[in-house]
């Protein structure tokens, strides 16, 4: 009973930073229709930077500041790459993530090296209704509900927030009411880069992340992003538990080595089911 | 207030828009009149700066806002988001200066834009302009999918806005009846190019205008739709 215990608190916080990374995604999609394949990069850069700033001696709080604020700015600069040119269609920019996503390994081995990097955050373990539990996984979830109450409130009390739904409501009323969609989507890319790069602060004091650590979150995070069609983030939310849940516990019981192909499969049967969904929804609307 | 002067719009190779001019004057209401294909809409995506033009000039002086053909509201935000966000260019976001001019507006304030009928989703879309306090309306097809009945009680509230704010309304419109009774002036448009313009009340009398956009009725043979509704 204990392991089940522990299983499930570690699926239920994996889970958090898959919530996270799917976050950023459903945020540039719903702004600009982008899948930004490039969002795994974000957790790299959060959690690398973090640990190596913590190595040069900044304190706590500051690093993991200054790694967020990093990794937002790369959010912004792949922004203005994929979606900067007035008129780039969504497939192109797309694929621009997907090549940035692949250059940015150069640039993550110059700066942080090729090892992988890990740091500690809160520190031990602490007893869970029979279970030891890293307290860690603790701090990510109660981080993973704040940055989401946060996100709640962003979107439904903020001018910004809500000029960022009406952006993916109607791109063309948006304009006509004077909102820039193209900003509005650069300002996307940037909350989706310190959503990623939360996600890797996050994730690193318990799996050490390398340069290429960011397909695993990213194809996590994409499952679990498609769950709610790339558009709802509360859902999303719901998709990553699933998927954070189900791996940790097929990591326990069955062996680690099968997580990734979980998330693929479970992926591949929501996006099955989605696509044989919608003919049937359209046939009801017309 | 609004001056256009050959204004060419064009589409890669096809000509939308082929040396079209207009000119609504301060507290001016006038017409655009003209079939599906005419240009009308890209006429006012010009005039907000949606679509850039290929040649010719836009002078507006002062504001203008755009009421988009098919209300184009934020569905998912409610009556008062939609309003607040049309002043995204203004300091005053203030949405109970549309309050008193639409009070109906008001009462539905909380509920989602998607949700309301074809005419109260029009007058959002027309709150929503005047949040950003413009000197010049354009209206892409007001009266498009929507009742008689509804279609007068927003025609009112645009003349009321005309009058007593001297707001300038530049009208687009394919019912050419409704466009004639409310604005001063009417053009009309055909394939791009402006071919006919004057006071509504001539160009209503006119037999060719008559046959194309009144159904072969002139309008000294009929009654107003404003007087119809009024009674």
């Amino acid at each position: 009973m204990s392991s089940f215990i522990a299983y499930l608190v570690s699926g239920i916080a994996i889970g958090c930073t898959y919530a996270l990374v799917a976050s950023g995604f459903v945020m540039i999609h719903r702004v600009t229709r982008v899948v930004n394949f490039a969002q795994g990069t974000f957790a790299v850069v959060g959690g690398m930077a973090t640990a190596s700033l913590l190595r040069h001696g900044l304190p706590h709080g500051l690093a993991e500041v200054v790694a967020l604020a990093s990794a937002a700015a790369l959010g912004l600069l792949i922004g203005v790459v994929a979606i900067g040119k007035p008129g780039t269609p969504p497939l192109s920019s797309v694929i621009i993530t997907l090549g940035l996503a692949i250059g940015a390994y150069a640039g993550e081995v110059m700066i942080f090296g090729d090892q992988p990097l890990s740091f500690t955050m809160a520190h031990g373990s602490t007893s869970f209704l029979g279970a030891h539990v890293d307290r860690q996984l603790f701090v990510i979830m109660g981080v993973t509900v704040v940055s989401y109450a946060l996100l709640q409130l962003f979107f439904g009390r903020t001018y910004v927030g809500k000029a960022l739904t009406a952006c993916s409501s109607n791109p063309y009323a948006a304009r006509l009411s004077g909102i820039n969609p193209s900003r509005m989507g650069l300002l996307a890319f940037a909350i989706g880069g310190a959503l990623g790069g939360l996600a890797g602060v996050l994730i690193t004091p318990i799996q050490p992340v390398s340069f290429d650590s960011d397909s695993l979150l990213a194809v996590n995070g994409f499952a679990a992003a498609i769950f709610g069609g790339l558009m709802h983030p509360s859902t999303a939310l719901l998709g990553a538990l699933v998927l954070g849940v189900s791996e940790s516990m097929i990591g326990g019981y069955v062996g680690a080595s099968y997580e990734i192909e979980v998330a693929l499969v479970l992926m591949l049967a929501i996006m099955v089911w989605r696509a044989a969904r919608t003919p049937v929804m359209a046939e009801e609307v017309a | 207030m609004l001056q256009v002067d050959d204004l060419v719009v064009r589409y890669g190779s096809a000509v939308a828009l082929d040396g079209v001019g207009l000119h609504v004057g301060r507290g001016e209401m006038v017409a655009l009149v003209g079939p599906n294909g005419a240009g009308k809409s890209t006429l006012v995506n010009a005039l907000s700066g949606v679509v850039r033009p290929a040649g010719g000039t836009i002078r507006i002086d002062g504001r203008l806002a755009h009421v988009p053909e098919g209300r184009q509201l934020f569905a998912d935000l409610s009556v008062e988001d939609n309003l607040r966000l049309g002043a995204w260019r203004s300091r005053n976001r203030d949405p109970r200066r549309i309050y008193e001019v639409m009070p109906v507006l008001g009462e539905m304030r909380r509920k989602a834009a998607g949700s309301l009928s074809g005419g109260q989703q029009q007058m959002v879309a027309v709150g929503r302009a005047l949040m950003a306090d413009p000197d010049v309306i354009a209206i892409d097809e007001l009266s498009l999918g929507l009742a008689p009945i509804v279609v007068a009680d927003l025609a009112r509230h645009l003349a009321q806005l005309n009058s007593e704010r001297g707001m300038a309304i530049l009208l687009i419109e394919q019912n050419a009846r409704l466009a004639f009774d409310l604005c001063q002036r009417a053009y009309v448009i055909e394939s791009g190019r402006i071919v006919a313009e004057g006071d509504s009340g001539e160009l209503s009398r006119s037999p060719e205008v008559a046959r194309a956009y009144l159904g072969g009725i002139t309008g000294s043979d009929t009654e107003t739709l404003l007087e119809r509704t009024a009674e």
